[in-house]
């Protein structure tokens, strides 16, 4: 076979794979092991991020063969469709530690109301200041609740479901890479508060990098961050609401 | 039982909290339902070993869910071009805040209690 015969052949083959869900669940999977065990060979350093390094490689991927994104998430959706379960598991970490809980809700709930207003409240302030339009502060509102909530949130509020996920991922990443230098800045040390607030203002993300460090940190990150779905889900709809009162 | 009857319970709690949210027009999100609902049925001994594993399972690899809504980034590029820089120091800025106002509110709060 000659090299142009071959490479004709590998460029159908790469045409009819790229097309079938295979090839989005397994370049997914596939990516994200790579990225997690390059991470823990170097010791799970913050930059080394298992969830940056897969996006960027599968964008890159996307954009250098031409696959459209919709052609790559019709395999992708089963992992996706895991969020839903995901959510509905949080409970397991909260009945664990349902005694810890009944002592401490009220700190922790005015906590998550005070950091959830705060982040959402500076990130639609800025994007104002900075002349962002409309539909993008929309679907910067929800940007701390974990990605599948933030979409049916950012739409209700009338922006964009597709970018309001997007930016929610990134607002985890943000939170998980640079957590570490603001508590250490803001010498915040309990590992439950650590976790609190991470869970609180970059959600699953967050989570997924307090439970690395610690295991009470995952556990109040997991718990942050369904109280996040929670205060988010019934108060962020509410604010057109406010709005249409102002004069 | 396993961690499939776990994902099986899970799902179920899901639908649950799915057909709840719609019927009744709720404003908490399906999934959110059924994460109350969980709690609730885990009272019932028997579901606590297989929801232990599957929510290990899943909640292990939380991250790895995040990353088809990740890859989503690619259709959002003219946007980005247009308005990512200013995006960007929106959300970095407000994750910096959000963080910030939790972590002091509940050290706070906190003060007396032992670590």
């Amino acid at each position: 076979m000659t090299p142009a015969a071959a490479m004709q052949d590998f460029v159908q083959l790469w045409v009819y794979l790229s097309a079938t869900p295979l090839f989005g669940l397994t370049a997914t999977l596939g990516a994200y092991l790579i990225a997690l065990a390059v991470s823990a060979r170097l010791g799970h350093p913050t930059w080394a991020n298992p969830v940056l390094w897969t996006v960027l490689a599968l964008a890159a991927l996307l954009l250098a063969s031409g696959t459209p994104y919709p052609s790559y998430f019709s395999g992708a959706q089963f992992i996706h469709f895991l969020l839903g379960p995901a959510v509905v598991a949080l409970g397991w970490p909260l009945w664990q530690r349902r005694a810890q809980l009944r002592r401490r809700w009220l700190a922790l709930l005015l906590a998550a109301l005070a950091g959830g207003a705060a982040a959402s409240a500076s990130a639609v302030a800025i994007g104002w200041a900075l002349g962002l339009p409309a539909e993008v502060l929309a679907s910067l509102a929800p940007k701390s609740v974990t990605a599948p909530v933030a979409m049916g949130i950012a739409e209700q509020l009338g922006g964009i479901p597709a970018l309001a996920a997007v930016l929610a991922v990134l607002t985890g990443l943000v939170g998980a890479i640079s957590g570490k230098a603001l508590f250490t800045v803001m010498r915040i040390r309990r590992t439950e508060v650590r976790g609190f607030a991470l869970g609180t203002a970059s959600h699953g993300i967050g989570a997924a990098r307090a439970l690395q460090v610690h295991a009470d940190a995952g556990a109040y990150a997991g718990l942050a961050l369904g109280l996040q779905v929670v205060l988010a889900s019934l108060l962020l709809p509410l604010l057109p609401l406010l709005a249409s009162w102002l004069p | 039982m396993t961690a499939l009857h776990g994902l099986a319970i899970l799902l179920l709690c899901q639908s649950a909290g799915e057909a709840a949210s719609r019927l009744l027009h709720l404003p908490l999100p399906g999934p959110v339902l059924g994460m109350l609902l969980l709690v609730v049925a885990l009272r019932w001994q028997a579901l606590r070993t297989p929801v232990g594993m599957a929510a290990d399972a899943l909640l292990g690899h939380l991250s790895l869910l995040f990353v088809p809504v990740g890859v989503g980034v690619v259709t959002h590029l003219a946007l980005i071009a247009r308005d990512g820089p200013r995006m960007g120091l929106a959300l970095l800025l407000s994750t910096w805040v959000g963080m910030g106002v939790t972590a002091l509110v509940l050290q706070a709060l906190w003060r007396d209690e032992p670590p």
